[in-house]
């Protein structure tokens, strides 16, 4: 079995959402996937980061932090991304397609809805003034071989 | 997020430029405001050309406009890449924001 490991802790700040897309997008490389797969994997991961900045801290300060963890499993990429802030009350009703607690911030509500199309898979855990963390899954097509001359 | 912007004889073109994400849409937001209640055009179009990567964010930012100037503009989406188009499509933001 092909199996590697990461993780990355950063600041709950936007400043850091270009970054954490390129460093699950770098990780994935080894499994060869097409631009479409890697910017799907990107777009997740970008729902996943925002919704942790946006929501999970409602008092900005230095100590909030999102840790993303990847793993990959042949050919599976798994992303876990954790915050530990106040928690979602309501998972079900989160995820509803335009939901949002955020009304009158232009917010669209699809962050999970972009992470269920996206990905393969969407698991998401949270406990009350503890943090919430989501895990997705893709299955990434194995494609031709390239062989370097 | 830079914009660059043209004209013809009844649309106004706003060419969106980067990535837009949570990171970038207040100044994108600001500036948005700012050149589409400036034009003298009715029909807005964005042209995502040059829009490398946008999350639902995006989505947002592009309603926003819609809903806060609908009754004296008409909004049009060009030349979105497959990425971008995918989330657009997504969002059913088409239906009400037409691609030219």
């Amino acid at each position: 079995m092909n199996k590697n490991l990461m993780s990355l802790t950063i600041l709950a700040d936007t400043k850091n959402q270009a970054f954490a897309r390129s460093v699950v997008a770098a990780f994935c490389t080894e499994l060869n996937p097409t631009i479409t797969e890697l910017n799907d994997i990107k777009t997740a991961v970008s729902e996943a980061v925002t919704n942790c900045i946006v929501h999970a801290y409602e008092n900005k300060n230095q100590d909030n932090k999102i840790v993303i963890e990847g793993i990959i499993e042949d050919q599976i990429i798994t992303v876990k991304i954790s915050d530990f802030g106040k928690g979602i009350s309501n998972i079900e009703q989160a995820m509803q397609p335009f939901f949002t607690t955020k009304d009158g911030e232009e917010r669209s509500g699809m962050g999970f809805t972009v992470m269920k199309t996206f990905m393969d898979s969407l698991e998401v855990y949270s406990e009350l003034n503890k943090g919430t963390q989501i895990v997705m899954k893709k299955s990434i097509a194995i494609g031709d071989e390239v062989v370097n001359a | 997020m830079l914009l660059k912007n043209k004209e013809t004889e009844d649309k106004f073109f706003i060419s969106l430029k980067g990535e837009i994400d949570q990171h970038s849409c207040q100044k994108l937001r600001d500036h948005l405001d700012n050149v589409i209640s400036k034009s003298n055009k009715t029909k807005i179009v964005f042209d995502f050309s040059d829009v490398g990567f946008m999350d639902s964010t995006g989505i947002g930012i592009i309603l926003g406009r819609y809903k806060k100037f609908k009754n004296t503009k008409e909004f049009y989406i060009e030349n979105a890449n497959p990425t971008v188009d995918k989330i657009l499509k997504l969002s059913g933001i088409y239906t009400i924001i037409p691609q030219i």
